[in-house]
């Protein structure tokens, strides 16, 4: 299991810049006692087959990680939605992009703690190459939405040290406003 | 923490990038090199360091590049600060405090005359070497 929800993201938002995605949307959503994750993506999309491999532990996509013999993101999320009565869609297919949808139950007590989402996204900013990457969350009413070109426009760059501080500091300013500290 | 804007974000990138504009050697005619070895930091050169970064503000000198480096060899003078300035010899200074700092500036870089109760050598040969 993953040690937070921040980490699952993590591994799912990464599957999808790995999937030659131009555009990735991650929405993070809560609602009463409900936290919904949806990472968008329209990179190169499943076929069954691999979508039934992907769910495998000891499979990874040829070529990706070379070196590694285990692909553990999706398979990890799956065992968190079974252990803590959650729920996990996926919408894929070849040519059209990967949309992955979980949904915590946060009345559950093994769901695994936020984490430091500020942390999980500013270096999911920072990932290279040159999709555009949106992030839209809400807290019930209040929210904030941001797009990787926007903040490379703001910083200048985003692989620095520097804007990784940065980047960190917006977060962290926006998450601590959403969470009411 | 106030929650942070994009415009916020880039007025702060704009605020750091003026921050470490004295240490960037571009443009630059003037040097403070301050020595921040273990025995410097020791000595306190961190508030050497941010006493000239402030003078130098103070005085709207942009001129001066302030750098840092290595023990310079005069650990029992720290903290030590080279200062270079074009048409004046280069100098190490040691036991420079935060008010030594601000007179370094005012008198070495501003009015070129040399602080003499701060003047070091420099270490013996083969010390440094």
């Amino acid at each position: 299991m993953h040690p937070t929800i921040s980490d699952a993201v993590a591994d799912i938002v990464q599957n999808a810049f790995e999937a030659a995605a131009g555009w990735v949307e991650l929405k993070m959503v809560r609602q009463g006692d409900a936290l919904r994750v949806q990472v968008a993506d329209n990179g190169r999309g499943m076929d069954e087959q691999t979508l039934k491999r992907a769910m495998d532990p000891f499979w990874t996509e040829e070529g990706k990680h070379p070196g590694r013999k285990v692909g553990l993101g999706l398979p990890f999320l799956k065992q968190t939605m079974d252990q803590t009565g959650g729920i996990l869609e996926m919408d894929t297919a070849p040519g059209r992009g990967t949309v992955v949808k979980f949904e915590f139950d946060l009345t559950n007590v093994d769901v695994p703690p936020l984490g430091d989402l500020a942390e999980t996204l500013s270096g999911l900013m920072a990932y290279p190459g040159g999709h555009e990457f949106v992030v839209s969350r809400r807290e019930e009413a209040r929210g904030y939405d941001v797009k990787r070109s926007e903040l490379r426009n703001a910083l200048g760059g985003l692989e620095s040290a520097g804007s990784l501080a940065l980047m960190k500091q917006f977060f962290a300013s926006n998450e601590e406003e959403l969470v009411g500290k | 923490m106030a929650k942070l804007t994009l415009s916020d974000l880039k007025k702060l990138r704009e605020e750091k990038i003026a921050e470490l504009n004295p240490r960037n050697m571009e443009n630059k005619d003037a040097q403070v090199i301050v020595g921040m070895g273990t025995c410097g930091i020791a000595a306190g050169a961190k508030a050497t360091f941010d006493a000239f970064v402030q003078e130098l503000d103070a005085q709207g000198l942009q001129n001066v590049a302030v750098r840092q480096t290595g023990c310079m060899g005069l650990c029992s003078s720290e903290p030590t600060v080279k200062v270079v300035v074009s048409g004046m010899p280069e100098i190490i200074y040691g036991r420079v405090d935060s008010e030594t700092a601000r007179k370094i500036v005012n008198q070495h870089i501003i009015r070129k005359l040399l602080v003499n109760d701060h003047i070091y050598d420099r270490p013996a040969a083969d010390i440094v070497h």
